[in-house]
């Protein structure tokens, strides 16, 4: 497949990275359902997962385009940044938002791998969607804050020292707004786990570490509040264009991935005295998972150039995800497909890819949100949800 | 001392060669280029050599087109610390280059070459050979295992019958195998380092050689396919069947 990339030069040595785990590695952590704790070491050694990270806090202080390559080049080589993405993104409220201290206490330890960065806990059990009618309420006592309630599906919350937490600071009926009287804390969760935080793993389909946390009166030092108390809902927003482009990357690499190791196949694979790939039944669902690859991965390069000058990206970083996941998706079906029965033998790879790269047309963000988003906010059509 | 490691763009391991159309040689258009692994573990021993303090500058040496400078990049990031790119269009062939390296040789006095054994591309092993004859040093090649003590490199040598260790005087030429090391990836903050270090560009004149072909590719092929073998059910039929093919 032919390169188009920018950033050659991190691709590279990404790869090379990457080349230290191959699908052996992974296939054993997803039979055991473990953390890849190596490869997530490796990555932060060599500095990749602070990309973002300003120079002065010891990151390299490089733009999207750079973090977007990072992580497409993870899972272009087959291996899985769900278990450290977060990192990449969830620091950007840290850095945006965050007051000085906060990011001279945390930020230079988070660069050295010190502190693990990768809980992000918004979505609640009861709520869904609608991240307005969170119930996990923080009550201020004195120099604390005393928070109780339940997040779901809190990833890699067992794997992570710190936690970017969403919680409600003014009940919702007494907010103007419904977006109002939500804040933003970083728990301690070392510290939180000795009183109060329980946290329960939930087996997914996927390696995925995600999880159930629960808040018994846990406390947190008001200190650790991010900008204002009642604003969290912004704060959370303003990173979500991020978000988007560095997941839409991984659904570009993990397309690339597949559709390589589709086509690979189907010019080895011999039936009927020759190749599959020599029939178009076989040839027309890879080239047009290329295809929409392709556009995706222009839509992303789209989204990310308009973050990086500064401009409005919500629509475009929206689409990018979105046309990223499906095409990721489309892109696994034409590859176990291609593969027959040998699609569905573990040591192909194959279809651990098929049920990693599933996910993401449900989180971070759901397809019907997005078209949702684009229904209301680009075509002007009535607000649905 | 000084220690300088020649470092070349090939095609990238994992892609399938293919022969031209009119048999000219092999397709490089779209296709993917990295340093000949040979030449990454050579930068590597180097680097190695550097954090022993055994060597103090490391100076990669690219004989290549202008994207060579990627190469050239790369190595940077791994830990040299300082580039010479000698641009040329032609084909890279191993007298040429050897010319070539001889002026550099003259021109910075490295105590030390470090050459992968040879390159993946078309495999020749000559280069390191080559240099040595030219510059009348000593050589180790196929390098398992590289001690520089003094003005002696200790150098242990694949060879068919199993390993041999030799020791050169210094000045010296080495060229590696593949079980010496395994080289590094990049970190980040090191690709960004590595930006700001000096990559000169010179021509082969500048170094009072130059690299017009010496040699002429008659033709280029693919390897033939391998004919499917046939199983046999005993001993009695391996015979007869060997018997019958004219070979025993
Ligand atoms: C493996 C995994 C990891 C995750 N990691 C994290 C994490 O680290 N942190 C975190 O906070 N969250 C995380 N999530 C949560 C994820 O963001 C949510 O699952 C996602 O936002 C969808 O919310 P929900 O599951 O409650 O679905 P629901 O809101 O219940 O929606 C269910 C379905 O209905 C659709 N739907 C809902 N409302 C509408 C509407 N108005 N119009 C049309 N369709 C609608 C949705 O699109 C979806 O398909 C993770 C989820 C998974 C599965």
């Amino acid at each position: 497949m032919e390169d188009f990339d920018d950033h050659k030069d991190i691709r590279e040595a990404v790869r090379k990275l990457c080349e230290q785990f191959p699908g052996e590695y992974w296939r054993k952590a997803d039979a055991e359902r473990a953390y890849p704790a190596e490869f997530v070491k490796a990555l932060t050694d060599a500095g990749y997962l602070a990309t973002l990270i300003p120079e002065e806090y010891g990151g390299s202080g490089l733009t999207l385009s750079a973090a977007a390559a990072v992580l497409e080049e993870v899972q272009r080589a087959g291996c899985n940044g769900a278990a450290c993405h977060a990192q990449m993104y969830v620091m950007g409220t840290v850095l945006r938002h965050g007051n000085e201290s906060q990011k001279e206490k945390y930020l230079p330890k988070v660069a050295s791998g010190e502190l693990r960065l990768q809980a992000f806990g918004v979505t609640e059990p009861t709520s869904g969607t609608d991240t307005s009618s969170i119930r996990t309420f923080a009550k201020r006592e004195g120099d604390h804050y005393v928070v109780n309630g339940q997040k779901i599906w809190t990833s890699r919350a067992e794997y992570s020292d710190l936690m970017i937490l969403l919680a409600r600071t003014t009940p919702k009926d007494q907010v103007a707004k419904r977006t109002d009287g939500l804040s933003v804390f970083i728990v301690d969760m070392q510290e939180a786990k000795k009183a109060g935080l329980t946290i329960r793993p939930i087996r997914t389909m996927m390696n995925h570490s995600t999880t159930e946390v629960f808040f018994d009166n846990v406390k947190v030092p008001a200190e650790n509040l991010v900008g204002e108390e009642g604003k969290g809902f912004r704060y959370i927003l303003s990173g979500m264009n991020a978000e988007r482009i560095l997941i839409a990357a991984e659904c570009v690499g993990d397309a690339k991935w597949l559709i390589e190791k589709a086509s690979n196949y189907a010019k080895d694979r011999n039936v009927f005295g020759r190749p599959i790939g020599a029939n178009q039944g076989i040839q027309f669902p890879i080239a047009r998972a290329y295809a929409n690859m392709r556009a995706a991965e222009l839509m992303v390069r789209e989204a990310t150039r308009l973050y990086e000058s500064g401009k409005d990206c919500g629509a475009e970083a929206n689409m990018a995800k979105m046309l990223a996941a499906d095409a990721s998706n489309e892109a696994a079906n034409a590859c176990i497909q291609t593969h027959g029965g040998f699609g569905f033998a573990e040591e192909y790879d194959v279809e651990r890819k098929f049920r990693e790269t599933r996910l993401y047309q449900v989180a971070p963000i759901s397809t019907n949100l997005i078209l949702s988003y684009l229904s209301e906010h680009v075509l002007g059509m009535p607000r649905s949800y | 001392m000084k220690v300088l490691v020649p470092v070349k763009r090939v095609v990238d391991a994992n892609v399938k060669v293919r022969v031209k159309g009119d048999g000219s040689g092999v397709e490089l258009a779209n296709v993917k280029m990295a340093m000949n692994p040979f030449d990454e573990i050579a930068v590597e021993e180097a680097i190695r050599l550097k954090d022993a303090g055994k060597v103090e500058e490391i100076i990669v040496v690219s004989i290549g087109p202008a994207q060579a400078q990627e190469t050239l990049r790369t190595a940077l990031a791994m830990g040299a610390d300082r580039a010479i790119l000698v641009k040329t269009d032609e084909t890279a062939e191993p007298l040429g280059v050897a010319k070539v390296l001889k002026g550099v040789v003259d021109a910075e006095k490295p105590g030390l070459v470090i050459l992968g054994k040879q390159a993946i591309d078309d495999d020749a092993n000559q280069t390191g050979q080559m240099l040595a004859a030219l510059l009348g040093w000593a050589q180790g090649t196929f390098a398992s295992k590289v001690e520089i003590n003094g003005d002696k490199a200790k150098v242990t040598r694949e060879v068919d019958g199993g390993l041999q260790t030799i020791d050169l005087k210094m000045p010296a030429i080495v060229t590696v195998d593949l079980r010496l090391n395994q080289p590094r990836y990049a970190s980040l903050p090191n690709i960004m380092k590595a930006k700001k270090k000096p990559l000169d560009e010179k021509s082969a004149a500048d170094f009072g050689a130059d690299l017009k072909p010496r040699l002429k590719v008659v033709k280029t092929e693919e390897p033939g396919g391998r004919k499917a073998g046939v199983k046999v059910k005993d001993v009695a039929e391996l015979v007869s069947s060997l018997k019958s093919a004219g070979v025993i």
